[in-house]
């Protein structure tokens, strides 16, 4: 074993003897971009909602549940799909979540959440993961499409209006404090603040 | 005596088809009679696919409408679209329950609704008013299908005591 990672090793640090110098830089050049077109082709088609609803688990709990909801249907034909919602878009920090997403695999192989009853145990416990990152950077994801330096409180019901030009407009409140279940159904909200 | 047997049987047919074609008649006329009450679908016929009505627009002034009458369940003067009132959730309830009441401004789910029906108080409210829209409704911008005849008692005694007077 130690032999073989030794001839490897050598190899690496060996200058090459035969391959010119140009076509070692060109071919690394043209395969990096292979590469990282590769890449981003991958990440991308795992960030599209087709991919999402692939598993059951997410098509017949969350999806079935976000049809109903003014996020999928509405007055304006424009929607979220999941990974408007779900994934940074951020490069770095979509990196991360997609790390995180390595234990969602995990779930699905080992089928964590793969009936109803099971997803419904569990409902709270993801429920405050989202909570608590949507939290943690100011519900940005909600703030990719609702800008708040765009909303005309004119507009909004007196409720509304007076909700987002106060609480909302001191930093004191972020979107999801008060917009909790807005895309799907809630757990048992005993113990949340503000329930 | 051929064309005399003929003469009669063509009578007899006429006597026994005529009350059919008749109720045939009566029949249609029945129908377009029973079809002028006011109803969702309207004069649409029976083998047709009625062109639905638009859906009007839930009232989302949150000002508060007069009752009827003493007893009535207040309307929801606000949208309650996707709002959750079930097992685990009780939506309006992160507004109106008393807890929530200084924060949210809304008003506080009658006293009433913490009686159980015994007339005990609870320390929340029981759980046979617990789900909002058994009584509690919002109201729809549209014109009503059919006329009210509804008189507020105030009316009522108004017009009793105009007429007590004239007489």
């Amino acid at each position: 074993m130690k032999n073989l990672l030794m001839i490897g090793w050598k190899t690496i640090r060996k200058p090459s003897g035969y391959y010119s110098l140009g076509a070692l830089v060109i071919g690394g050049f043209i395969a990096g971009i292979i590469f990282w077109g590769g890449f981003n082709t991958a990440l991308e088609i795992t960030n599209t909602e087709e991919f999402c609803i692939s598993c059951h688990e997410m098509e017949n709990n969350v999806y079935e549940e976000l049809k109903t909801t003014i996020h999928f249907s509405n007055r304006s034909g424009v929607r979220a799909t999941c990974p408007d919602c779900h994934v940074p878009h951020n490069w770095t920090d979509k990196i991360a979540r997609k790390m995180k997403a390595s234990k969602e695999v995990w779930g699905a192989i080992f089928g964590t959440i793969n009936t109803r009853e099971k997803f419904l145990v569990h409902r709270k416990r993801l429920a405050q993961n989202e909570w608590e990152r949507l939290k943690a950077n100011d519900s940005l994801e909600c703030r990719n499409c609702h800008n708040f330096d765009y909303m005309d409180f004119t507009e909004q019901s007196e409720r509304a209006s007076k909700q987002h030009s106060g609480a909302l407009a001191t930093g004191e409140k972020t979107c999801i404090d008060c917009h909790k279940g807005i895309a799907h159904q809630l757990p048992d909200m005993k113990g949340v603040e503000g329930w | 005596m051929k064309n005399l047997n003929l003469a009669s049987i063509a009578g007899l047919m006429a006597l026994v088809l005529a009350p059919v074609f008749i109720s045939f008649t009566v029949n249609a006329a029945d129908k377009a009679e029973i079809n002028t009450v006011a109803t969702l679908r309207d004069h649409t016929e029976i083998d047709e696919q009625k062109v639905p009505n638009r859906i009007p627009k839930v009232v989302n002034k949150d000002i508060k409408q007069a009752r009827n009458y003493p007893m009535q369940p207040p309307l929801i003067p606000h949208t309650i679209r996707s709002y959750e009132v079930n097992k685990n959730n009780n939506k309006c309830m992160s507004c109106h329950s008393r807890q929530r009441t200084e924060e949210s401004q809304a008003p506080m789910v009658s006293v009433t609704h913490f009686m159980n029906r015994d007339g005990n108080f609870l320390a929340e409210i029981s759980p046979r008013r617990y789900f909002c829209n058994q009584c509690h409704v919002t109201q729809l911008d549209a014109k009503p299908l059919v006329e009210n005849t509804f008189i507020d008692m105030h009316s009522l005694m108004k017009q009793k005591i105009s007429s007590d007077k004239e007489h």
